[in-house]
């Protein structure tokens, strides 16, 4: 059998399976909880409705651009636990830097969007800096980041809060000026069935990481970085410089996650922006292997779930916080798979090249008879 | 066979045994590595075990001491058969082993090291420090129990892994590759000490690949070939070319070195190298040194010594280096690691697995590593898939790789393989200079011999080999000129044709006269 | 908490020369920085520094974070990096909450140790077993553990009376120690004011007034694993796991089941730090308790050294600054960038006085030089931003030339320094006082500094964050 058959079958079947036994463990749970089992899964498992489906769809768009972001420093061993933070800073600016419209239309949004990458990456990369010269573990740094990047935008907003409107306990940026909004996309009849442009730039990021990660020299030394520091370091590969770099770009993907929402619905950055959205990433990637295109559908899987719990109070009289559980669990399962898989996938193939070094040596040496007589 | 053949060793009387293992078999997935491996251990005696990388002995001795359990056959130990399934039930039956790569904590001090897991002997504290103390003066160990363990040099850690198994009161000593570290001068210590071990009544299993040495301590050899027992025989019975045929069925590969292809044009040149520490004393001192084409210059020295830096200073790894780094004569000493790479050096790491390959990552992009700006595999800060693949095969061809093809992870090769590959690699992109540490470090007979032969083969196209080796033999054989370093320091240069391996060993540890 | 090692080798650096820190010492570092901030409260505005009331305070914002970095210590010690001791501590909340509402106070304690158990068998199921990722399994576990508690929380506390799907209703208390005479006689002495006499009469009177007997466990804790770990078989076998485990799997040790009952106990510590936020810090399970303390918890214990005292002292200085900011945080942390810009400059004169007389002249000078000039633009800066930011930017690229012109060189180290001593004299000097949303990020940005500067000369086990797998010894 070809090896990279093999490798691809294996990579599809890990998540399947470990989907299928996280189906029982919820369900085995939510028996012990007293929950009706059924009545959840098939509030889970129906066709959503045209509304509920543009909502999944914009969620995807937004897990997907904070699964990349992730993935990003993941392919280099690098944990940007940050994503949470880097985007709340970097909406914050977007928003800041487009209410202002110092310049014009969609040259606004432009200049919003690279603005918030930039404060995105900036902030990723203090993590970044401390991991590469100071030997901090990224890991830790990004959470306090997180931490820091509450009171930062909290304190910010309240610099850079623009004109409210009477009674409102919301404070907000200046509004974007509407020639600067990116347009929804409609997919059915109605206000609620509209999804947010911003999903071409999410699909335009995922070709232009798996581009860059997959065709370009500076993707082949980020893996090779993340596989064996050590190695890297042989070839030839600035590591620390590629630590900060990965950080960067990692944080500058992060600055896109909650641009939907500033272009395509809020239009301001508010008291309210939603959060959390950098956590579900980590989980999307993680799921999504890296690959652009898993990660799309660990994204989707998320957003799908969190939709169709939604209801779940109403329809089944369940907390819908059974989602974050069974998030979770599809997350812990899906990595356990994935590792047992590897292990299993590796031994494989070390029969493979043993079977070829049996049948080249079987062919150039005829077989040492002899020798067990020899020995006794 | 021929006519020559030794006779084999008798059968040992069954009360006199305090091994004895039959008919021991053990796979890994698509490897078998022991199959009906029978052997006699009498007591009192050195049983050397021999065979070469890969045949199996390593496995048989982790059996032997329960790390992995066999598949198949039996263990008898002083007449009763038992089942180790871990290295407690071993060390319970008198079984102690010293491991070829140590087996030690770093950060724990060596009392903390030799009481681990057998607390209940005689505690964790002073009781214990009483009792080491006095294993030391016994056998003159000269043992330290409150140092940390990362203070001390491979000799004193080897003599430490002896105490641990002296604490233990193993009446069996295993001993795994234990003069593969050490210079012949310490190898003479060990094999007192070994004597010493034997006359107390101790039973010693010794695991060599060097045939010498095992002629001269051992009582009786097993050879062991392709995971399986060949024959057991009496050193007075053999010499050591009858045993090498018995190893690997035809006579070992020899690093000799054909006739002088030096030149007078200057390779490398290295001036006043030196590499600070962070405190203390310099990790390289006052390195010169230059290499011609078509010269093989090997580097002999005790392990962590300096030759790891200074191939990594050479190579741009080490920033804070300085003194200056031509490469012909261009200073490269400020540029990178990859510019000098690119400006024709060749590197085949001390590490193949930390330093060398992406385990798991298939050949073609190991292809691709360290040789990422070059054509025809990258152009315009691209990669390019099908022409790496296809110059991978070229490599799997040219260097005799044995795998199924590019696709195939690094780690499902083996080490001969992967290393074979590694030099492959290096050789590709046309280097005027390769750096070669360790080259046939664990990799089997057959990959030693076509090693050296590409590295000959190198040297009489021109090019200049800095070689870094802990075995003598191939230093002496394949060099054209041997600088030693000692602490940090070029102490002495050496004519191949006509130093020993003693006089290279007085100089690695700084004894006798330096040159 | 694992950095992996950036590929070169640090191998012969030689080993500095341990020394044993003697039990006494830390007494002596106590007062000494008890004086430094009485001190620091003559010279500023700030006067809530060393109250008896922050210092009690502080005993309450340490112990959580005190507890994980135990939780954190037992799990690296062997090998583990637990990176879902925050999930570990969210459970501990609710079994607290749950158990102490349904059977009483010091069940509620059995049932937070119970689910901070279960957090750990998790991921030692992971790790240990499956090999998965250490932080990998660790985050899966943070997000399994919100929301499971959060799941759980609404079904058990949904209609009961002051309770709801994010907050429990009113929980028994656990007893509190105070010895009456003692206080009052300490509080007569606090209020006299005398430089450094009461401030060590407030951290007695913080001790013998209403201590939640949680605290003196925690405190016992310390002790306790210090002693398991440094002084027991058992502790030698579980250190050994994390330092090289094939070394303790070729003398007998087995290495998995060492690193999980390890990972348990982590989980059972982070569970009763959980219980102290839940029942002694505040009264009822509220959902977001936690607020990240689990991974300030490891952070402490990395800025401890992976060591029982240091990870005391590391919770102690985050618990400290986290009261400052919760108190009058504007005029106490203000305060405190003051220490840190002392401190900071205090360092590289320590630094430079290793180096040379001349380095050490050269760096003293800048000092006298600088703080004044920063007192001068600072001030000016406190009217508004006009000629004098121009020169602010002006010094900060002069200061980034600086650093980037010595980058490799010996001093860089202490010239660094040097300039976040003076950046932070000019903070303190430009500002009156904090602002709110600055003074509550304290104790993340002092982590941020802390490590900056203190990772590497830390040591962490020498196998942590590896996974191992049994029979791959020799």
């Amino acid at each position: 059998m070809n090896v990279r058959v093999l490798r691809l079958g294996l990579g599809m079947i890990a998540p399947f399976l470990a989907l299928l036994i996280s189906f029982g463990i919820i369900s085995l749970i939510l028996i012990a909880a007293g929950d009706p089992v059924g009545a959840v899964w098939d509030q889970i498992l129906q066709w959503p409705e045209r509304r509920n489906l543009s909502n999944i769809i914009d969620k995807t768009t937004i897990f997907y651009l904070s699964g990349i972001a992730v993935a990003i420093g993941f392919r280099m061993n690098l944990f940007n636990i940050g994503v949470e933070g880097q985007f709340l800073v970097a909406a914050l600016v977007a928003a800041v830097v487009g209410g202002e419209a110092w310049v014009s239309g969609y040259l606004n949004t432009a200049l919003a969007i690279i603005a918030g990458m930039v404060a995105g990456a900036l902030y990723a990369g203090i993590a970044g800096v401390l991991r590469a010269y100071r030997g901090v573990s990224e890991v830790i740094s990004t959470i306090m980041l997180n931490s820091v990047a509450v009171g930062l935008t909290a304190f910010l907003l309240r610099q850079f809060k623009g004109p409210q409107p009477e009674g409102s306990f919301i404070v907000t940026t200046k509004q974007l000026p509407e020639s600067s909004w990116i347009p929804n996309i409609s997919i059915g009849e109605g206000a609620a069935t509209e999804i947010y442009g911003f999903i071409y730039i999410a699909v335009f990021v995922g070709l232009a990481y798996w581009f860059l990660i997959n065709k370009t020299r500076f993707g082949f030394d980020l893996r090779a970085t993340g596989q064996s520091m050590t190695a890297a370091v042989a070839s030839g590969i600035n590591t620390k410089r590629m630590i900060v770099t990965a950080m960067l770009l990692s944080g500058g993907f992060a600055g896109l996650v909650g641009l939907p929402y500033i272009f395509g619905e809020y239009h301001s950055y508010g008291s309210t922006f939603p959060a959390g959205l950098g956590f579900t990433g980590i989980a999307v990637a993680l799921i999504g292997r890296n690959h652009p295109i898993g990660v799309a559908l660990g994204a989707f899987l998320f957003a799908f779930l969190d939709e169709q719990t939604n209801a779940l109070q109403i329809v089944a009289g369940v907390s819908p916080e059974i989602v974050k559980i069974m998030q979770g669990v599809i997350l812990l399962t899906v990595v356990i798979a994935y590792e047992v898989v590897r292990r299993f996938g590796v031994r494989i193939e070390q029969q493979m090249v043993s079977r070829e070094l049996e049948r080249a040596r079987a062919e150039s040496t005829p077989p040492p008879a002899d020798e067990k007589e020899a020995a006794r | 066979m021929t006519s020559t053949e030794a006779p084999a060793a008798p059968e040992a009387p069954p009360g006199d045994v305090a091994v004895r293992l039959r008919g021991i078999g053990k796979r890994f997935p698509g490897v078998i590595a022991n199959d009906d491996v029978n052997i006699d251990v009498r007591r009192g005696t050195i049983h050397a075990i021999v065979g070469e990388n890969g045949a199996g002995k390593s496995t048989l001795m982790k059996i032997l001491y329960g790390v992995q359990p066999p598949d198949s056959g039996t263990i008898e130990i002083n007449g009763t058969e038992l089942k180790l399934s871990s290295p407690s039930d071993a060390i319970k039956a008198g079984v102690g082993m010293v491991f070829q790569h140590f087996m030690l904590a770093d950060n724990l001090t060596v009392l903390e090291n030799v009481v681990l897991g057998a607390e209940g002997m005689h505690g964790i504290g002073a009781a214990a420090r009483d009792r080491i103390k006095e294993l030391s003066d016994t056998y003159g160990l000269d043992i330290k129990p409150d140092r940390l363990v990362e203070e001390l040099g491979v000799g004193a850690r080897q003599r430490v892994e002896i105490l641990k198994v002296l604490y233990r009161g193993a009446r069996i000593v295993i001993l795994d590759e234990p003069t593969a570290v050490l210079v012949p001068q310490e190898v003479d210590e060990l094999f007192d000490n070994l004597r010493e071990l034997k006359n107390e009544g101790l039973s010693v299993i010794f695991i060599s690949h060097k045939l010498d040495e095992v002629l001269s301590v051992a009582d009786e050899i097993t050879v062991i070939r392709r995971g399986t027992t060949v024959k057991t025989v009496l050193p007075k019975d053999v010499t050591s070319r009858q045993l090498a045929e018995l190893m690997v069925g035809s006579e070992l590969p020899s690093p000799s070195t054909e006739a002088s292809t030096v030149t007078t044009t200057v390779l490398l040149s290295v001036k006043d190298l030196a590499l600070p520490s962070v405190d203390g004393r310099p990790l390289l001192e006052d390195i010169s040194f230059d290499i011609h084409r078509g010269e093989v210059l090997g580097i002999a020295g005790v392990e962590g010594n300096g030759q790891a830096e200074l191939v990594e200073s050479i190579m741009g790894m080490r920033p804070e280096a300085t003194g200056t780094v031509a490469l012909a004569d261009i200073d490269i000493s400020t540029i990178s690691t990859q510019q000098r790479r690119e400006s024709g050096i060749g590197y085949i790491p001390e590490d193949r697995h930390r330093h060398g390959l992406l385990l798991d990552a298939p050949l073609w992009e190991n292809r691709v590593l360290g040789h990422q700006t070059r054509e025809p595999q990258a152009k315009y800060g691209l990669i390019f898939r099908g022409p790496a693949r296809k110059d991978t095969q070229r490599i799997i061809e040219q260097y005799d790789v044995r795998t199924p093809g590019p696709n195939v992870l690094a780690r499902a090769l083996s080490g001969g393989n992967q290393q074979k590959f590694i030099v492959g690699r290096e050789m590709s992109g046309d280097p005027i200079l390769l750096i070669a540490a360790h080259p046939t470090r664990g990799v089997d007979v057959g990959a030693q011999g076509a090693i050296w032969q590409h590295i000959k083969n190198a040297r009489r196209e021109g090019l200049g080999v800095l070689l870094i080796s802990a075995d003598l033999d191939e230093l002496i054989g394949l060099s054209d000129r041997i600088e030693v370093i000692l602490r940090g320091r070029l102490v002495g240069t050496f004519d191949p044709t006509k130093v020993t391996p003693e006089q290279l060993g007085s100089a690695m540890t700084g004894a006798g006269d330096e040159a | 908490m694992s950095v992996p090692d950036t590929g070169i080798a640090p191998i012969a650096a030689p080993p500095p020369v341990r020394r044993r820190i003697p039990v006494w010492w830390w007494a002596v570092a106590l007062v000494a920085v008890l004086a430094l901030l009485s001190l620091l409260e003559v010279l500023t505005d700030a006067n809530d520094l060393t109250s008896s009331g922050t210092i009690r305070a502080t005993l309450i914002a340490t112990t959580p974070i005190l507890l994980a970095a135990l939780g954190g210590l037992w799990s690296e010690r062997a090998g583990v990096v637990n990176i879902g001791l925050e999930g570990m501590m969210i459970l501990g909340t609710f079994g607290a909450a749950w158990w102490a509402y349904e059977y009483g106070a010091w069940v509620g304690v059995v049932g937070a140790i119970i689910f901070g158990c279960l957090g750990g068998l998790l991921h030692a199921i992971a790790t240990v077993i499956f090999g998965v990722d250490h932080i990998v399994s660790g985050v899966a576990i943070n997000i399994i553990a919100l929301g499971a508690t959060q799941y759980l929380a609404a079904i058990t506390f949904t209609g009961l009376k002051g309770g709801g799907p994010t907050q429990s209703p009113p929980l028994p208390d656990l007893p509190a120690l105070t010895i009456e005479p003692l206080a009052d006689a300490l509080g007569d002495v606090e209020d006299n004011d005398i430089f450094l006499v009461s401030e060590i009469a407030a951290l007695l009177r913080a001790l013998v007034n209403d201590l939640s007997v949680m605290v003196v466990i925690a405190l016992l804790l310390v002790f306790v694993t210090w002693f398991l770990l440094w002084r027991t078989a058992f502790g030698l076998r579980l250190r050994s796991c994390g330092e090289s485990p094939v070394a303790a799997e070729t003398l007998g040790v087995n290495v998995l089941r060492y690193k999980f009952v390890a990972v348990l106990i982590s989980g059972g510590l982070a569970g009763l730090g959980g219980c102290f936020l839940a029942m002694v810090a505040s009264s009822s399970y509220r959902d977001g308790q936690t607020g990240n303390r689990g991974y300030i918890g490891l952070a402490a214990m990395i800025f401890g050294n992976w060591r029982p005292g240091g990870a005391l002292a590391g919770s102690g200085l985050f618990g400290y600054t986290e009261t400052l900011g919760l108190r009058q945080g504007g005029s106490s942390v203000h305060a405190l960038l003051l220490a840190i810009a002392a401190i900071a400059l205090a360092f590289a004169m320590w630094q430079l006085r290793k180096a040379n007389r001349v380095a050490l002249i050269v760096g003293g000078a800048v000092i006298v030089v600088g703080l004044p000039l920063t007192y001068v633009l600072g001030d000016a800066l406190k009217e508004g931003f006009d000629g004098e930011g121009w020169v602010l930017l002006g010094l900060l690229v002069v200061a980034t030339v600086v650093l980037v012109l010595l980058r490799r060189h010996e001093y860089f180290a202490a010239v660094l320094l040097v300039l976040v001593g003076l950046a932070f004299a000019l903070l303190y000097f430009s500002i009156d006082e904090v602002p709110g949303d600055f003074t509550r990020m304290t104790p993340y940005l002092v982590t941020l500094l802390v490590l900056a500067f203190a990772a590497q000369r830390l040591r962490m086990p020498a196998a942590d964050g590896q996974i191992y797998r049994k029979g791959t010894a020799g």
